[in-house]
This record gives structure tokens, C-alpha cells and sequence, in this order.
């Protein structure tokens, strides 16, 4: 059986794909998440308790049925799917990107609620300070917005990741379990689990989860410690 | 500079009815707070939207209602200094400064870096982040970034209300040297009557959202129908004047103005120097002939324009309009002096007052006399 360093194949294999799937997942959601919480935070429209309630819907469902209406709907049969297949010739079922898809349903909520937070508690009058020195929409939230929600946005990334991280549910109801492909850590934990001999690359791989995301925990803190003293004047 | 505002506007239950022209210099927007002084400047800045009317700047359409002009703040070239400073708290002081001129197309930046820096004497922060610095050094910077955007107009919304007397009485003489060496237009909102008679040319009084009186500051400030709103803490009317010459040995300084001349204790000025002077209503007495043989070294000869008397038996002043040359002054006297002296419009009579009631806090440096001819 071929190891990286204290790893089996299997078990680094789970770690790099685990480490993949969930930055990407945060990353890439990360726009429409910042979109989402401006429009949830700044605009009121009709119908707008059904987006929030939508958006937070992942929090509540049993992670099973959130997998099972992603299969339903990006799965190749699925309406999304089987147009993504057929017009662009995407089939993100049963692939890692999957995964990553289905862990950045799983942390949405998460992320939108920390850039809502903040976004709710920038002071508008410097907005609009801003536009009187001449700086139209876009420019505003550009130069002022934005920098002032940096620690909300950070929050919202670190959340998502970890929750990408421990991502189970909708990962192996969506895309299965497959090793090297779709079987991040917690996949590959339960299947440890289910074999007479897993207990050993079981635990190897709690104690990397464990790290991992106490690590990503710490770092997230040290960074907004950052932020918050640049904008208080201090240096860090 | 023509700034001229037509505006109705309802907000809740409370509706903004504005109708002044601006031109040049300061234009104050005076009044007790909810009389609409804030809301007013915010459509001028584009900040509100007024429901009917028009805003035009030399001729420029901001806002117009009839033709569906309302251009957003960002393209009115008007910068706003705010009570709060509203400096960037994630750029430094530096930063703060550029930021509006950024946005500022390169052919229309009149207003030079350093030059402003020095100005404003803030060379010394610009490293600084805006939460290190105090508030007068925060007002301060404000007032640097609002000029760097190089505006056509400068509104400033109570930019000292939230400062004490010692910060007031450092950010003052920079206001005035906008006023007299940017020849920077300002509109001033002001609830502080000392500041209006220090900075403005043109006075706006506001009263529950309408304009109850609009001119030159010292026509506003001797009209008696609105003493309720320009006579708190002591009512005054304002002259303007011009240094003539310093008596050195006894520490007087002789004002001239078209009614005569005034003496005063010494002012630090050279001569030729514009000076305004308020005087208290009732730091004024009347004679109906010239006095001889008392301490008081201004009588000025002037008429009686206008009483007016309470007719409260309990109240024991009544407040007396005199023209002296171009101007005119309240005298507020008894009502027994009024009575005994037959005081009547159109009586020749001898306006009184020492000299030395008129103390620095009653003098300051006029608007500059290019800024008066614009008026």
C-alpha cells in the first residue's frame, strides 16, 4: 500500500480532496454569498422572507434531504443536471466538484448570516460621505463597503470552510462514496468505521479533522484581531 | 456663485417648504433643531430627494422636479462637511484627503494637496488612522477632504456642534480662510448665532420648515418680527465696519462705517481692516439730544424707524429700530424711557453706547470685502 508520510493513500487522498472541496466550495460561493447578505441587509422587496427563508433552509433540513433534492435537481436525470450534461457537458454527480457544490449549499447559510451581520452594521452615513466626494454605487461599496466588511467576509469563509470540511450528509446522499473522488474525511471515517481493521486510519483521521479545524478556528481569530485593530488605528 | 433652492418636501409629518437664493460667500441656514436646516442641506447635497421644486447651481439643474432631474450626490460636484467627520476608519488621514479627489476629473481639481495640507495645518497627522486623532483635528481633515474633491459648493452641516469652546475657537479661523482665500462658496447650517455672525454674508432663518426671513446678515438681525428666532441669549443687530485708525494711548481702535464712527477697545488688526461688529440690544441707550458730560464715547445721531412695545403691562422693555446711516441698530430700552422720551418713527434721535461693552466676543473679522460685493 503506497504512504505519504504517516498517511496511507487512501487516508491522504481523503485529506487533499477534503482540503479541495472545501476551499473551493467557500471560495467560489463567496460572491454570491456577499450578493445574497447586500440584497438580504439593504433591500426590502416582496417575497423577500421566502429568499432568506430559502437560503437558511440548509441549516434546518437533515442534511440527507438537502443531498437528495441536489440529486433530484443537478443529478444527470435531474432538471439542471441533464441540461448542464447535454448543453455544456458539465456532470457534477458523482464527481469531487459535486462534493464541492454540495458543501457550499451546506455552508451558504453560515456565510450570508456572518457578511449579513456586518454588512447591517456598517454606518451608512460614511456611505454616504462617501458618494458626496464623488464616488457612484459601485465605487462606494468598492473603496468603503467592502473593506468595512473584510472581518464579516473572513468569518463567512472560515464558516464555510469548516462546515465544507465536515460536510457528510448531502455529500453522500449527492455524490456517493467514492475514494479519490468524492470520499472526503468524514466519507472516509465512516467507512473506516465499517471495517474490522479501520479503527487505527479512523482515529489518524480524527486527530487531522481535530487540527484542521482548529487550526482554521485560530487563524480566522488572529485575522479579524488584524482587521479590527487597522480600523481602530492601532498596528497589530 | 448663484445657488438658488425651491423645494417642498414632506418627511412624516413634518414638511420642508424652502424658497433662497445664495450667492457667493457664506450662506447660513440658521434655526432651532427640527426647524429643517439639516434636511434642507441634505437636498442641496443630494443626499434627500424633495418631492416638488428645483435646486440650480449657476444655472445647473441638481434636482428638478418638472423635468425629472435629480442628479445622485456623487455627480453634484457639492462637498459636504458633516457634524460627525465621517472620516474612513480603514484609511489613514492621507488617504482620507485623496479620496475624493479620485474621483475627480483631472481638468475641474482646482484644489492642490499641499497647499490644503498647510491650510488646514494637518502636515503633521497624515500617517495618522482618523480613530487616533481628536475631534478638532478629525473636523479639520473633514473639511481637507471635502476641499481635495475640488466642490463647486461647500455645505457644512453644524461642523462644530459636537466640538467644545476650545476646539470651536480652533476650527473657526479656518472656516473663515475658505471664506477669504479659497473664495469658496459655503452653505453653513447653524443653530449658533456667534458663528452665523462671524462666518456669514447671507443669513436663511428657518422655522418649522419654512423660511421666515433671507438677506444680508445684518438686515436679518435688526428685523423685529423675527427676534424670537435671531434673540436668544442676548438679541444684537450687526454693523459692518472698517479699521480707521488705533489710538494707542488709550488702547482704542476707531471703526468707520457709513453712520459714523466707533470706538473700541483695541483690536490687533491692521488698518483697513473689515470688522463686524454685534451689538447687544440692550448695551444700546437713546437720548433725544445730544449728552453732555457722560462716560459713554459712542453717540451716533440717528432716527427712530420703528417701536415695537409689548403692550404686556408685566414686560418692562420695549425694543427700539434706529437708523444710523445704511444701518440700523435695536436699542432696547424701558418702556417708561420710550414713553417719557415720546419716542416715535421718524424722531431724531442719539443712539448711546460704551465702548467698552463691545468685547472681543462681539467683534470679528468681517467677510472679506470681495465676498460682501458679491452679495
Amino acid at each position: 500500500m503506497t504512504r505519504v508520510g504517516i498517511l496511507t493513500g487512501v487516508e491522504y487522498d481523503a485529506l487533499m480532496l477534503s482540503l479541495k472541496v472545501a476551499i473551493c466550495s467557500a471560495v467560489t460561493s463567496l460572491p454570491i454569498a456577499v450578493a445574497v447578505a447586500v440584497v438580504l441587509a439593504r433591500h426590502s422587496f416582496p417575497g423577500k422572507s421566502l429568499v432568506d427563508g430559502l437560503v437558511h433552509l440548509p441549516l434546518i433540513l437533515p442534511p440527507v434531504v438537502t443531498g437528495y433534492i441536489l440529486l433530484l435537481t443537478l443529478g444527470q436525470r435531474g432538471v439542471i443536471g441533464e441540461w448542464l450534461d447535454r448543453v455544456l457537458g458539465i456532470v457534477i454527480a458523482f464527481r469531487w466538484t459535486g462534493a464541492a457544490v454540495a458543501s457550499a449549499v451546506m455552508g451558504f447559510p453560515l456565510m450570508v448570516q456572518a457578511i449579513r451581520l456586518s454588512i447591517e452594521g456598517v454606518d451608512r452615513r460614511l456611505e454616504e460621505a462617501s458618494s458626496t466626494l464623488g464616488a457612484n454605487r459601485a465605487m462606494v461599496f468598492l473603496t468603503v463597503t467592502l473593506p468595512l466588511i473584510l472581518p464579516g467576509i473572513l468569518a463567512g469563509l472560515i464558516l464555510s470552510f469548516a462546515r465544507g470540511l465536515g460536510e457528510f450528509g448531502a455529500t453522500i446522499t449527492f455524490v456517493s462514496n467514492i475514494p479519490g473522488e468524492t470520499q472526503t474525511i468524514p466519507l472516509a471515517i465512516y467507512s473506516f468505521t465499517q471495517s474490522p481493521t479501520g479503527d487505527v486510519p479512523a482515529l489518524r483521521l480524527t486527530v487531522i479533522s481535530v487540527v484542521l479545524s482548529l487550526a482554521a478556528l485560530m487563524l480566522s481569530n488572529r485575522l479579524s484581531l488584524v482587521l479590527k485593530r487597522r480600523l481602530q488605528g492601532r498596528t497589530a | 456663485m448663484i445657488l438658488d433652492v425651491d423645494i417642498t418636501c414632506r418627511l412624516g409629518a413634518f414638511t420642508v417648504d424652502a424658497q433662497f437664493t445664495g450667492a457667493g460667500g457664506v450662506t447660513a441656514l440658521f434655526g432651532h433643531s427640527g426647524a429643517g436646516k439639516s434636511s434642507l442641506v441634505n437636498m442641496i447635497g443630494g443626499l434627500l430627494r424633495p418631492d416638488r421644486g428645483h435646486i440650480t447651481l449657476d444655472g445647473r439643474a441638481l434636482f428638478d422636479s418638472k423635468h425629472h432631474i435629480h442628479l445622485p450626490p456623487n455627480r453634484r460636484r457639492i462637498s459636504y462637511v458633516f457634524q460627525d467627520a465621517r472620516l474612513f476608519p480603514h484609511l489613514s488621514v492621507r488617504n482620507n484627503l485623496l479620496y475624493g479627489r479620485w474621483f475627480t476629473p483631472a481638468g475641474e481639481r482646482w484644489a492642490q494637496f499641499a497647499p490644503i495640507v498647510e491650510l488646514l495645518g494637518i502636515g503633521d497627522l497624515l500617517q495618522r488612522r482618523p480613530s487616533t486623532l481628536s475631534g478638532g483635528e478629525k473636523q479639520r481633515v473633514a473639511i481637507g477632504r471635502a476641499l481635495l474633491a475640488s466642490p463647486r459648493l461647500l455645505l457644512m452641516d453644524e461642523p462644530l456642534a459636537s466640538l467644545d469652546a476650545d476646539r470651536k475657537a480652533e476650527i473657526l479661523p479656518y472656516i473663515e480662510r475658505l471664506r477669504d482665500e479659497l473664495k469658496l462658496p459655503i452653505v453653513y447650517v447653524s443653530h449658533a448665532l456667534d458663528e452665523v455672525i462671524r462666518l456669514a454674508g447671507t443669513l436663511v432663518l428657518l422655522e418649522s420648515g419654512r423660511v421666515v426671513a433671507a438677506g444680508p446678515v445684518a438686515d436679518v438681525m435688526r428685523r423685529l418680527d423675527v427676534r424670537r428666532l435671531t434673540g436668544q441669549d442676548h438679541p444684537r443687530t450687526v454693523i459692518d465696519t472698517r479699521i480707521e485708525d488705533h489710538d494707542t494711548r488709550f488702547g482704542l481702535t476707531r471703526l468707520t462705517f457709513d453712520g459714523g464712527v466707533l470706538q473700541v477697545p483695541y483690536l490687533a488688526l491692521p488698518v483697513g481692516t473689515a470688522v463686524r461688529v454685534a451689538i447687544r440690544d440692550r448695551d444700546i441707550g437713546l437720548a433725544v439730544t445730544r449728552p453732555q458730560g457722560v462716560s459713554l464715547i459712542n453717540i451716533l445721531p440717528g432716527t427712530v424707524v420703528d417701536i415695537a412695545d409689548t403692550a404686556d403691562e408685566s414686560e418692562a422693555h420695549a425694543d427700539v429700530l434706529v437708523q444710523i446711516g445704511r444701518w440700523q441698530l435695536v436699542a432696547r430700552i424701558s418702556r417708561l424711557s420710550a414713553h417719557d422720551l415720546d419716542l416715535a418713527p421718524g424722531k431724531p434721535v442719539f443712539a448711546l453706547f460704551k465702548a467698552m461693552a463691545l468685547d472681543a466676543e462681539s467683534l470679528g473679522r468681517a467677510p472679506g470685502p470681495e465676498t460682501m460685493a458679491a452679495l
